[in-house]
């Protein structure tokens, strides 16, 4: 039973996968469109003559193959291009932007065939406005015959009927009914294309006018990038539900920095402990062995339970998340010593405090030091689905907070700002272990 | 009081995890005076190592004891250096705070240290790389940083682990002639385990062969060498007839060790 199900969801995704396929292959095909054009460019500027450009085993060599500086611009700029292009952005030029939804005024005619057999055309006027905006109707001419022409308004991205029969001569009921659209034969349940979008004839013999949506995408679904970075200035400036984002983001990083220093001075001291005595080793093995494969988020309910939602729970989560990782990162800082740097010291006189002191705990610090930056990335990641769950100011609350008003753009901003922030805390990790720890690796 | 080092009736035997036991040494004795230099040779699985750590005191004998100046070893001591393969120095040292380690372990005033570390430096050639991190050197510096470091804390014996051996031919024939300069001007007593015949013809005044299974000692020669050799072009020394009559000699020994070995395991695995 359960292998049915999980057989047909694998088939669903699989399916759904298959319709990314040609988008994935136009994107492929977009990178090496500009690897292309980027190698003509590099040609006409001057050519390298460095020691690499020379080689002529290139495929295979990992030393040839450094990050490209300019494929990395081309492809953040792209992702932005991208995103201003599907959402209408005004920071690019329109005609970058995909065809856009229809908005004004469009026309399409029906023809009403009465129960005799007359037939009569008549004009359809569509007003298709921007949401938030109520435009006045013009004034159009009924026109003669027995179908009078009509006029609407319609919201664009949205759909809606006409009883087109309102001001006609015959109605529906007299047996009207409507035969052709833009002069095309159409049925019940079918739909025509015209200027302004789709018309369907529904099962009701009503019209139904879908105004064309483009392939731009509705603010509710990714808002343009202007609007992210308005909202990001707003809200750093009027705050977000009466905190302000300054305050957000000081809860989220209070929470990991005094989860995180919590979790090393309890963690790097027992990871000490088991990498220099075999009781603690064996004592603490199977619990830092169980704990560490846990997830931290696995944690949360039960960390709710028992310690409510507030800082303190945050807080014992987050050194639940940093303990297990800052254990073993000492435990093996401490067993990567080489054997003969302790009888080393040993034989020139020092004592164990003194081997502690000098040989075992700066041998460790790299260790440590990865350790940190796994935590701390942990930590972050950690805080912000603790906030999601249950919290009252925090980056994560914010982000959940807006989701709920479907307020995209504060959650796209805030998922940015996540991102910005957590490859911050690594780049400065990685900062501090260059400066304190050069000599890692060297040993 | 006696002076030097007597190795007295050394064995080491312990057991496996399956139930078997290794003899790694059996009744070793040796009598070392004070200033003289001895290289071991032996294939391996001999027990050079094994005995070299009895007398640094990392490991304890199951028979026999170690006397130094009069007194049992007990365990590592700062009258005992070590020079090691490579790799045991502080990398996150200078050059300089590896140098004045021992020193500064005793409590000696910076002052003091630093006159000792400025004469080493000057000694094994490495004045202008004092404030350098030691990964930063090459492994023959890094090999002459292990040398000073250890003489640094005036040791009465040295005891080396094929210090040279992860060195290119040149720079080991350099820090040949380096280690047989520091022998004679500080007069210490050294064990040098090496695995190059030529190497412990030239280095050693007096050169023991150990064999393998359980091991013990083989032969022991006094040579001329390594006092020709002070002072002097060790290409000259290994043109001396005596010379390759010697390594010939030793290689055969060495290699018909190996071969039984060989036929033994073979024998046991058939």
């Amino acid at each position: 039973m359960i292998i049915q199900d999980l057989l047909s969801e694998v088939a669903a995704v699989f399916t759904s996968l298959a319709t990314a396929v040609p988008a994935l292959a136009l994107y492929v095909g977009i990178i090496l469109l500009f690897f292309v054009v980027w190698s003509f460019v590099r040609r006409m500027l001057t050519p390298k003559s460095d020691y690499t450009s020379l080689k002529t085993v290139t495929f295979g060599d990992e030393s040839t193959v450094v990050s490209n500086t300019a494929a990395s611009i081309i492809s953040v700029v792209f992702i932005f291009a991208l995103w201003g292009a599907f959402t209408g952005s005004k920071l690019m030029p329109g005609f970058l932007h995909v065809p856009g939804p229809f908005v004004g005024e469009g026309e399409f005619t029906y023809t009403l065939e009465a129960e005799d057999g007359s037939q009569d055309e008549a004009t359809v006027t569509v007003l298709v406005h921007e949401a938030g905006s109520a435009p006045d109707l013009p004034e159009i001419e009924e026109g003669d015959g027995a179908a009078k022409n009509d006029v609407i308004a319609v919201q664009s991205y949205r759909s809606k009927l006409l009883l087109w029969d309102g001001n006609d001569e015959i109605t529906r009921e007299e047996g009207a009914k409507i035969v052709a659209i833009d002069g095309g034969p159409i049925g019940r349940g079918v739909a025509a294309s015209t200027a302004v979008g789709r018309v369907a004839l529904t099962d009701k013999g009503t019209l139904n006018i879908q105004p064309d949506t483009g392939m731009q995408m509705e603010s509710i679904w990714l808002p343009s990038p202007e609007s992210v970075w308005e909202k990001l200035v707003t809200i750093s400036r009027d705050g977000y539900q009466n905190v302000t984002l300054a305050e957000h983001l000081s809860y989220s990083l209070f929470r990991v920095i005094v989860g995180f220093l919590l979790g090393a001075a309890v963690g790097i001291p027992l990871g000490y402990a088991m990498g220099l005595s075999d009781w603690f080793r064996g004592w603490f093995d199977p619990i830092v062995e169980f704990m560490r494969p846990v997830p931290p988020l696995a944690l949360i309910p039960l960390v709710i339970i028992w310690a409510g939602i507030g800082e303190q729970g945050k807080i014992i989560l987050l050194f639940l998340a940093a303990l297990w990782i800052m254990a073993i990162g000492a435990r093996s800082g401490v067993s990567g010593v080489k054997i003969s740097k302790i009888h080393a010291a040993y034989s020139l006189g020092a004592s164990k405090t003194q081997i502690m002191r000098h040989v075992i705990i700066p041998n460790s610090l790299p260790e440590i030091f990865t350790a940190a930056r796994v935590a701390m990335g942990v930590c972050w990641g950690t805080v912000v689905a603790a906030e999601l769950v249950a919290a009252e100011k925090g980056i994560g609350k914010m982000i959940v907070a807006a989701s709920k008003f479907q307020d995209t753009d504060i959650v796209i901003m805030g998922i940015v700002l996540i991102g910005i922030i957590g490859f911050g805390i690594d780049v400065l990790m990685r900062m501090m272990e260059k400066t304190l720890v050069p000599w890692k690796g060297k040993g | 009081m006696s002076s030097g080092l007597q190795i007295d009736n050394i064995s080491m035997r312990f057991d496996l995890p399956n139930g078997g036991s290794v003899q790694a040494l059996k009744d070793v004795s040796l009598d070392l005076k004070a200033g003289e230099l001895m290289s071991v040779l032996g294939p391996s699985g001999c027990g050079k190592t094994t005995l070299l750590n009895i007398v640094a005191g990392f490991l304890a004998p199951t028979g026999g004891k170690i006397v130094l100046n009069g007194h049992d070893v007990q365990g590592p001591d700062a009258e005992r250096g070590m020079v090691f393969q490579q790799g045991a120095l502080f990398e996150w040292m200078s050059v300089r705070d590896n140098v004045r380690f021992g020193p500064d372990m005793k409590g000696m005033a910076k002052s003091e240290s630093s006159q000792i570390v400025d004469h080493l430096l000057d000694v094994v050639g490495l004045q202008d790389f004092k404030e350098k991190m030691v990964y930063e050197l090459s492994g023959g510096m890094q090999q002459r940083v292990a040398l000073a470091r250890c003489l640094a804390n005036e040791p009465d014996v040295i005891l080396m682990d094929e210090p040279l051996g992860a060195l290119d031919a040149l720079t080991r024939e350099k820090m040949q002639s380096l280690v047989l300069k520091l022998w004679k001007e500080t007069g210490k007593t050294i064990i040098l385990i090496t695995h190059s015949v030529e190497e412990a013809l030239l280095l050693g005044e007096r050169l023991l062969v150990m064999a393998p299974r359980p091991g013990r000692i083989h032969k022991e020669y006094r040579l001329p060498f390594a006092d020709l050799g002070v002072g002097q072009d060790l290409r000259e020394v290994k043109k001396h007839p005596e010379f390759g009559e010697r390594r010939e000699e030793i290689l055969g020994m060495i290699w018909d060790m190996e071969e039984e070995i060989m036929g033994r395991s073979e024998g046991a695995d058939a």
